[in-house]
């Protein structure tokens, strides 16, 4: 029998507790493929934060530590200058990376720290029950703005991966979704790069993925999917912001 | 070795190296800012990394992940800044992860200002972020001392998997004194085969992590820190006292103030008074024991400290109840001087020697 597919060996064999439809299951899987493919298995450190994906240090095949809400690329930052030869990641959902941790990621960056970040943006708080994040659209209800968010009020959603762009150290930041088949293979793609971007020494990278939570949303996960498309990709634009030496 | 004339911060910074000290991760506060200076000139001569966090909860959380990493480490500080380092050393707790704290403090609340005081003691034997968790808290008097902790502190991390905090205030941190390095006494430590190191694809993932969410794995987990407490309340212990046996008052003062404390007793026994002295050198385990040994026929004990009294609890769980406990404080930076101790003494005495 020809084996046709196969689970990632850069993922562990325990069962996710993600919801029905939820797309941090497909980013764990990415990130997994892109370890396991670049050989860097066994010699990744993964920092996993607080929120939805607070497991990740159970689902990663490789050495993990959990971290402080946002407080991820610090504790990354420790761990890369103990050991500069170790591939070290953070995966983070956006109220971790865009709220509590935005002087971390800022200054991660400004350092040009070579680590990698997967940045999951589902425009909410997940793990919390769907209070509203910094990413949170314009009109998006959430259980702390029951009557949609307003710009007066709360400002508008912030964009993590043009802001992060401005930012000399940055050297990869890109921004992909992974609602269709075709995203998907994108995101990868882009995972895929930013990983190599550690691994020959070129500063900090930074993908963001835009992702689904149908049980805050309030969703179906078909729905979900379009929702995702038809509201969060026109706001949050895909593609790249930045490749190494783009501003020299 | 010969003695060398260093300041208390730099000593500090020397004396971690001499431990083998490689990472330290810091911001810049007075009255300890020496010490991040010297650490970013030194430690890249020995090897090792020193790295100016954009903030204390930045900085302690660098700790954490380089803790983690297996290195050895450490990070300091001053009162306000401590207070953003507390997320960072509960979890480090929770996580069970070694390193060396450093609170060199100056008055407070809030911004306070930038003299010695010791108005940190709660928080640093209370544990001032969240959970039941405890670490073994130094108060060294001199600067010898201060590096001879330094040294033994970064082994009691190791041993028992948890951080240590070194207290210290402006005065110690900012004097200069002749001191030694001494050989320190070597224990048995473990080994780090839990650290993140990557597996090398030779053994299953380790992780670092301070999250239980069931209650029973939780419990459990505090259970086995609560034992861990135990030991480290047995056996690290550490005080120095004077004369107690048979003494009138008993004074009661840890760091700076206890060699104020000293120079008071001196002028006090000149005068034919019987005083005597109990300077923990443990914050944290308190050494509740030494209390015990008090002459019976004692008339009271004074705690002095730079606050408004924080020791004293502990002083008062001491004595329990046996002996008259007053106190004398001066705050906002101000020191205590010996002839204001020698007349809250002569108070106690109540005229009668
Ligand atoms: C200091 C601190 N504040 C608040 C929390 C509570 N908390 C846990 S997860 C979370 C939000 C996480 O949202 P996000 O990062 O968007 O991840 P998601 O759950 O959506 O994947 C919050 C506020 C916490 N754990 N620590
Ligand atoms: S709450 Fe939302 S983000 Fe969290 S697992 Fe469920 S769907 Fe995913």
């Amino acid at each position: 029998m020809t084996v046709v597919f196969e689970k990632t060996k850069g993922l562990t064999d325990v069962q996710t507790h993600y919801c029905p439809g939820c797309t941090h299951g497909i980013i764990h899987r990415l990130v997994g493929e892109v370890l396991e493919e670049l050989g860097i298995l066994d010699n990744a450190i993964g920092v996993a934060p607080v929120g939805c994906s607070v497991f990740a240090y159970n689902y990663f095949n490789c050495d993990m530590q959990q971290a402080a809400h946002g407080r991820a690329p610090a504790v990354a930052t420790g761990i890369k200058r103990v050991h500069p030869e170790n591939f070290v990641f953070t995966y983070q959902g956006d109220g971790d990376l865009a709220s509590i941790g935005t002087a971390e990621i800022v200054h991660v960056a400004h350092r040009g720290e070579k680590i990698s970040t997967i940045f999951v943006n589902n425009a909410i708080y997940g793990m919390t029950g769907g209070q509203m994040a910094p990413t949170t659209l314009i009109g998006q209800k959430a259980t702390t703005a029951p009557f949609g968010r307003t710009e007066e009020h709360s400002g508008r959603p912030i964009k993590i991966s043009e802001m992060l762009s401005t930012i000399h150290g940055a050297a990869f930041v890109e921004r992909v979704a992974v609602n269709t088949p075709a995203n998907i293979r994108k995101a990868k793609k882009a995972i895929k790069e930013c990983f190599q971007i550690q691994l020959d020494g070129k500063g900090f990278g930074i993908v963001e993925v835009l992702s689904t939570c149908p049980t805050n949303w309030g969703l179906t996960a078909p729905e979900s999917m379009k929702w995702l498309e038809e509201n969060m990709i026109p706001y949050y634009p895909l593609g790249n912001f930045r490749r190494p030496g783009e501003d020299e | 070795m010969a003695k060398v004339l260093m300041k208390g911060n730099e000593a500090i910074g020397a004396a971690a190296i001499a431990a083998g000290c490689k990472y330290f991760f810091g911001y810049p506060i007075t009255p300890q800012s020496e010490l991040p200076e010297y650490m970013s000139r030194e430690l890249p001569k020995a090897g090792g990394v020193f790295l100016q966090a954009e903030s204390e909860v930045a900085a302690i959380n660098m700790v954490y992940g380089a803790a983690g990493a297996g290195a050895r480490v450490m990070t300091s500080s001053s009162s306000p800044g401590m207070s953003l380092k507390q997320e960072g050393i509960s979890y480090l707790a929770g996580a069970e992860l070694p390193c060396l704290l450093v609170n060199i403090m100056r008055g407070g609340p809030g911004l306070g200002s930038i003299q010695p005081s010791q108005t940190d003691y709660f928080q640093a034997t209370r544990g001032g972020g969240n959970g039941d968790y405890r670490m073994v808290v130094f108060a060294p008097s001199n600067v010898q001392e201060l590096v001879d902790l330094i040294i033994e502190g970064f082994d009691i991390a190791d041993q028992y998997r948890n951080p240590v905090m070194i207290l210290g205030d402006g005065m110690i941190g900012q004097m200069m004194e002749p001191i030694e390095f001494k050989a320190p006494i070597k224990r048995e430590l473990p080994v780090k085969d839990w650290a993140t190191v990557g597996t090398g694809g030779k053994r299953k993932p380790n992780i670092i992590n301070s999250l239980y969410i069931a209650a029973e794995a939780l419990e459990e987990h505090n259970i086995k820190l609560q034992a861990k407490y135990k030991t480290m309340n047995e056996t690290e212990q550490r005080v120095e006292s004077y004369n107690i046996e048979d003494a009138d008052v008993v004074i009661a003062a840890y760091g700076t103030t206890s060699r104020i404390a000293k120079t008071a007793i001196a002028k006090l026994e000149k005068e034919g008074y019987k005083v005597g002295l109990i300077r923990p050198i443990t914050l944290w385990p308190y050494p509740y024991n030494e209390f015990k040994k008090i002459n019976p026929n004692c008339k009271g004990i004074l705690t002095v400290e730079m606050n408004n009294g924080q020791m004293i609890d502990d002083v008062k769980i001491a004595v329990e109840g046996k002996f008259p406990v007053s106190f004398y404080g001066r705050t906002g930076g101000m020191i205590p001087t010996p002839d204001e101790i020698v007349e809250n003494v002569k108070k106690i005495y109540g005229g009668e020697k």
